[in-house]
């Protein structure tokens, strides 16, 4: 069989412009092949950097953000598209090979109607007349499920969810029956549930349409379910390349098999229930502006252990960590610390109280002062609450550098120079040198690469070992409820639907939404998605 | 950010920036802009019912209800903060050295000995009919000079308008095709000097070569009344040339950057990567989203065009508002001052107001409510 | 930061705005002759003893000039840093307490923006008496509002990042947020503002001058001298022209030096910021 799309030694440039230096040339991708034959996925994984989107993007010939094709060959069809001139791309473009990006909301014109987006690369091309276009595009609202199909084409962009955009932007890259689609993390922005329904909507359309696709993500799990073939990259290079069933059940190389094991990590639960740190009792809360967010909330955290507060976009679970900090005083219920109510409002609260609870934000970055150096940044707290000065302050920050494995290197650092992961280090370290008993942690791993959030993970579980404080770990990851948590509480539209300890929260029988949320996470697990599906049309058979 | 036209009066409500803790939405759709905010104590059933039916109007009119509120508040501040001021009125008049008997007359004379109260009802109620009182230096009706001057100061914006808009907006599509190579950047540096010149300036500048060197124009150009259509174009050429040059730069960088804005966008590279032709791109997804920015750019530095002439007028002894309020000013001639403060005034918050109100109609998301 | 990373166009905008400055402190030095000092004939052409020709009343236009710089960047300074200090003392209180205080002065603002500056400042300098201190006062004020605007937008754009909030739940008080969290991050911003503020400052000043409403006669200043000097435009004499040039090319300077803070506060910005 003759290959579809063929890439040969793929080399990519850009130029940076760094301030107050001169321009230089950055490599972003070198010496990457792959070939795709017809109606087969071939899935392109790797962390943030990977080069991942800038190869998909080269099977349309186009650079992003002045990035430039400057060596190897992209063949489609045994023609190479680099070397035509800019007509020639436009009539591959939209035709031949078509594109998702991660954020449909941002990709759709605001202006126009969906339908007449979706149909309009079909029509440009002269591939079809209108009217057998919009039957095409009702075809393909209807396969990939899509409400009322009919209609759905005479709505605005701002008029429909984002799981549906991201639809409806599948549909509008399968209306011209292209060979090839670009998948460029399609379900990355979405909820977990959403993620679902999306994937096996993308899964059963490039099915039905036998079309091929190059499928990039970061997500290992979400690729082994729909491509054939799998190609791991890191730092623009190829790292491994081979079927989807050789790379998931026998890596070769040591960066895939710790892509593939860092979900794995389970850890037993604490059973020792007494000594209660933190009780939240009957926490109505909302926003000045009439908004609820939390209804009737309570839980409660032993000390020395972990309670993961699960749920989705919306569900209340960062509410709910700004009001035990103070930042939103419930309406109604209280929060008892230590055996002593907390004062519902920050301003009402004693130092020691504030320094007893610390807090881990999700982006690092914005979470610390870019003008203050790590120093300043983990000395604060030494200075503000425990008046420590000079040599002493110096001698304990550093203390806390390698306590967070960084060492007395970084003192001097800026929070720019330094990586996504090393801000989170920093940022514990300045939680910790409060010394507190509870530290809030909002999603303090989302925002990381797979293996530098899981690093993240076991510096938390270690420094619990270490100084028994406990956590209050906010996150929408199941897989990281298993590998830390104690306790566990389901959040669902600012509602507690279910709490105890994890073996429990986790085991059957489900509530309806524990049901949906636990199935939705995707398995490092070849065929995993049909077998959910399949259990899932039984249920709705059911119903 | 540049010093003129830009920073006009924010007629929103101010909610822009605040830090509104908006829950997340459920389904993780864009949250649609809440139009009742902000509506504050107008409130009721019937008002809020109308802003749920139909959201797009509700918002032009409160745009429109803020204007005539703004413009009242202005015509309060014109009286009555003048009020508050030090000095009076009757002295300033008649000079330092005056008996205390002839500032008693002159302030009787002048309806000073009134409540000021009183004297600006009066003032804002004749205002309105447009009618601004009788000139203290000339003893002339304010409005009668100010019907002759206002056509004359409009004739003049309008023609600079009508050269300064296509040019500007021209321009601007010019800078952001060859964006980052050599017409762009020559461009650039032409317009950031552009701003930097005084209206004066410019002014003199164009005399010296057009009217006193070469001959080719008139000055002074004054314009009468039994002047042609095409005498008087003569006559204003110099004007208008020196405030479209004024206004030319401010609107060309606004364009360049509104469309830069839309042409980076992530629906403008969709549409390239489904192999339209550039010319499409333009007509059919860029065009549609920059037609709202840029018209608020023309919106913002017509208005700057209303103060922009003052000058101008004074430069080129060209018989209109600005001269008459400057002259007006240096005799402290009250009545005039006030009648041509409101006046400028009221063009400025029209036209601010106009560019709110084009930006609510152009966008989609108002226009298609969910 | 390394000179070497500052482009020419800064360069120039800095040159220029140095040797201005330096004709303001040396003036008594550098002009040959007296500010008020009638030396000559009227309008004598550039050239022989007198460098740049005589103005309207035969005073040396080149020694005016140089005194003219010392008042326009005088009153033109003052009236920024007048202006700044207030716009941001106002905004951050704006931003820091909100609510009424907030509501209040934001919309006081919103009304002194809705009358342009000019025209306010004719109304104004019709009623007030003509002092400099007035004058300063004046542009001051009117000009404060911009500021007031770009400081609460800039203030309330780093009050709602997360190190702020990290700092509150410390339990910091408002002064070190303002003055080690926030300020700091607003700096380059301000910064750039500050000498857009000044630009604006001369032109206007040189504007209301040139209008008769500004810095009085005989004092130089070079809105002023275009004002003394252009009735000899019709007879081609180009006096007015050179303060005029001056003025032009002092507001050129800063842009230049403006243009090249405000870029290097957008790279600054990079990264994933947005959040």
């Amino acid at each position: 069989m003759p290959e579809l799309l063929s890439v040969k030694n793929l080399k990519i440039e850009a130029t940076s412009y760094p301030p107050g230096e001169p321009p230089k040339v950055v490599t972003l991708v070198e010496g990457v092949s792959f070939d795709v034959q017809k109606g087969k996925v071939l899935g392109l994984i790797g962390e943030s950097g990977a080069g991942k989107s800038t190869i998909g993007l080269s099977a349309l010939a186009y650079g992003r953000g002045g990035a430039r094709i400057t060596g190897g060959e992209v063949l489609l069809n045994g023609r190479d598209i680099l070397k035509l001139d800019r007509s020639g791309i436009n009539t591959v473009r939209g035709a031949h090979v078509c594109y998702v990006a991660q954020s449909a909301a941002a990709a759709f014109n605001p202006a126009h109607k969906l339908g007449d987006q979706v149909i309009e690369a079909s029509l440009r091309h002269g591939l079809m007349s209108r009217e057998e276009a919009k039957k095409r595009a009702l075809y393909l609202f209807r396969v990939l499920g899509l409400p009322n199909p009919e209609t759905f084409g005479d709505r605005y962009p701002h008029q429909v969810s984002g799981g549906q955009l991201q639809r409806a932007m599948t549909a509008m890259a399968l209306c011209p029956n292209p060979e090839l689609i670009v998948f460029d993390e399609p379900t990355t922005a979405l909820d977990v549930t959403t993620q679902i329904d999306v994937l096996a909507a993308i899964k059963h359309a490039i099915e039905e349409t036998h079309t091929a696709a190059l499928y990039i993500t970061h997500d290992l799990a979400v690729v082994a379910q729909i491509s054939d073939d799998i190609m791991v990259l890191r730092h623009g290079k190829t790292v491994e390349y081979g079927t989807t069933k050789q790379v998931i059940e026998a890596p070769k190389e040591d960066y895939t098999r710790a892509l593939v094991s860092v979900r794995q990590a389970k850890r037993d639960e604490a059973t020792d229930q007494s000594g209660t740190l933190l009780k939240i009792e009957r926490v109505h809360a909302g926003y000045a502006n009439g908004f609820k967010v939390l209804h009737d909330v309570s839980m409660h955290l032993p000390k020395g252990q972990t309670l993961a507060i699960v749920g989705e976009s919306g569900s209340g679970k960062s509410t709910l960590a700004r009001v035990i900090t103070g930042l939103l005083p419930p309406s109604e219920g209280r929060i008892t610390f230590d055996g002593k109510e907390l004062p519902k409002a920050l301003k009402g609260r004693t130092n020691d109280e504030l320094r007893r609870v610390q807090m881990i934000y999700q982006m690092a970055d914005t979470a610390m002062n870019p003008r203050q150096t790590v120093r300043d940044i983990i000395g604060r707290p030494l200075s503000f609450y425990f008046s420590m000065h000079g040599a002493k302050k110096t001698e304990r920050v550093k203390e806390l550098l390698d306590q967070i494995e960084m060492g007395p290197r970084f003192l001097d650092r800026y929070p720019a120079e330094l990586s996504g992961g090393q801000k989170q280090r920093v940022a514990i370290a300045r939680a910790l040198a409060a010394k507190p008993e509870l530290i809030l942690c909002d999603e303090p791993t989302s925002a990381l690469d797979p293996l530098v959030a899981e690093g993240i993970l076991n510096l938390l579980l270690r420094l619990q070992e270490e100084t028994a404080v406990s956590y209050v770990f906010i996150t929408h990851d199941i897989a990281i409820v298993r590998a830390i948590a104690d306790s566990v509480a389901v959040m669902h539209r600012g509602r507690l639907v279910r709490f105890g300890p994890k073996s429990k929260v986790l085991s059957p029988p489900f509530d309806d939404y524990t049901d949906l949320l636990l199935k939705s996470v995707p398995e490092m697990e070849i065929g995993w998605l049909e077998k959910v599906l399949k259990t899932r049309r039984m249920e709705s058979a059911g119903n | 950010m540049e010093s003129g036209p830009i920073t006009g009066p924010v007629l929103t409500d101010g909610t822009a920036g605040e830090t509104h803790p908006r829950p997340a939405d459920l389904s993780g759709v864009p949250a649609t802009p809440n139009p009742a905010a902000g509506t504050g104590a107008i409130g009721g059933t019937f008002w809020r019912r109308f802003v749920f039916r139909r959201p797009l109007a509700a918002l032009v009119l409160q745009r429109l209800g803020l204007s005539v509120g703004l413009l009242f508040a202005v015509s309060l501040m014109i009286f009555g903060g003048i009020e508050a001021l030090p000095g009076d009125f009757a002295t300033t008049y008649l000079g330092q050295s005056a008996t205390p008997q002839a500032v008693e007359n002159i302030r009787k004379d002048l309806g000073l000995d009134r409540p000021w109260s009183e004297r600006y009802l009066n003032w804002l109620g004749g205002a309105v009919q447009g009618d601004f009182g009788t000139s203290w230096a000339s003893k002339n009706s304010v409005s009668e000079q100010i019907g002759n001057r206002l056509g004359n100061s409009l004739f003049l914006a309008f023609f600079a308008a009508l050269i300064s808009v296509p040019l500007a907006v021209g321009l601007g599509m010019l800078a952001v095709q060859f964006r980052n190579r050599m017409p762009d950047k020559i461009i650039n540096v032409i317009s950031l000097a552009a701003i930097s010149l005084p209206e004066f300036f410019i002014g003199y500048l164009l005399i010296m070569f057009f009217a006193v060197k070469w001959g080719v124009a008139t000055f002074p150009a004054t314009v009468y009344d039994s002047m042609s259509f095409i005498e008087r174009l003569s006559a204003i050429a110099l004007p208008v040339a020196t405030l479209v040059l004024v206004v030319l730069a401010h609107m060309m960088r606004m364009t360049r950057a509104a469309i830069l804005n839309v042409m980076s966008s992530a629906y403008v590279e969709t549409a390239e990567l489904k192999g339209l032709g550039m010319f499409r791109i333009i007509a059919r997804h860029a065009a549609p989203n920059a037609v709202a920015p840029v018209i608020n750019v023309i919106a913002l530095n017509l208005a700057y065009l209303v103060v922009g002439v003052v000058v101008v007028e004074v430069v080129f002894v060209y018989p209109g508002m600005g001269q008459y309020m400057v002259d007006a000013v240096t005799v402290r001639d009250m009545p005039v001052v006030q009648a041509c403060g409101l006046i400028f005034a009221a063009f400025y918050i029209f036209l601010n107001m106009a560019a709110d109100i084009l930006a609510i109609l152009a966008n989609p998301r108002l226009r298609h409510p969910r | 930061m390394n000179l070497r990373s500052i482009p020419l166009s800064a360069w120039v905008g800095i040159a220029g705005i140095a040797i201005t400055i330096l004709c303001a402190i040396f003036a008594p030095v550098i002009a040959p002759y007296g500010e008020r000092d009638v030396v000559g004939d009227i309008w004598l052409p550039a050239g022989g003893d007198f460098l740049l020709g005589t103005d309207n009343l035969g005073r040396d236009l080149f020694s005016r000039l140089v005194y003219g710089a010392r008042t326009t960047i005088f009153v033109a300074l003052a009236a920024t840093v007048l202006s700044f200090s207030l716009g941001m003392i106002l905004s951050f209180a704006a931003a820091v307490m909100g609510g009424f205080v907030d509501q209040l002065f934001s919309r006081f603002n919103d009304l002194m923006m809705a009358i342009p500056t000019l025209i306010f400042a004719l109304v104004v300098l019709a009623v007030l008496p003509q002092h400099l201190w007035i004058l300063i006062l004046v542009m001051a004020v009117l000009d404060s509002t911009r500021v007031f605007r770009i400081g609460r937008a800039v203030a309330l754009d780093v009050a709602v990042m997360e190190f702020v909030e990290a700092a509150r739940l410390r339990g910091e008080g408002s002064l070190w947020i303002i003055f080690r969290e926030i300020l700091p991050n607003t700096l380059s911003p301000l910064l750039a503002e500050f000498g857009l503020r000044f630009a604006f400052s001369i032109l206007f000043l040189s504007t209301l001058s040139f209008l008769g409403l500004g810095i009085q006669p005989p004092a130089a200043d070079w809105g002023g001298m275009v004002k003394d000097n252009k009735d000899g435009i019709i007879f081609g004499i180009s006096a007015a022209l050179i303060p005029g040039a001056a003025i032009a090319t002092l507001a050129i300077c800063v842009n230049l030096v403006v243009d090249w803070l405000m870029k290097r506060t957008s790279s600054l910005k990079g990264g994933r910021g947005d959040a």
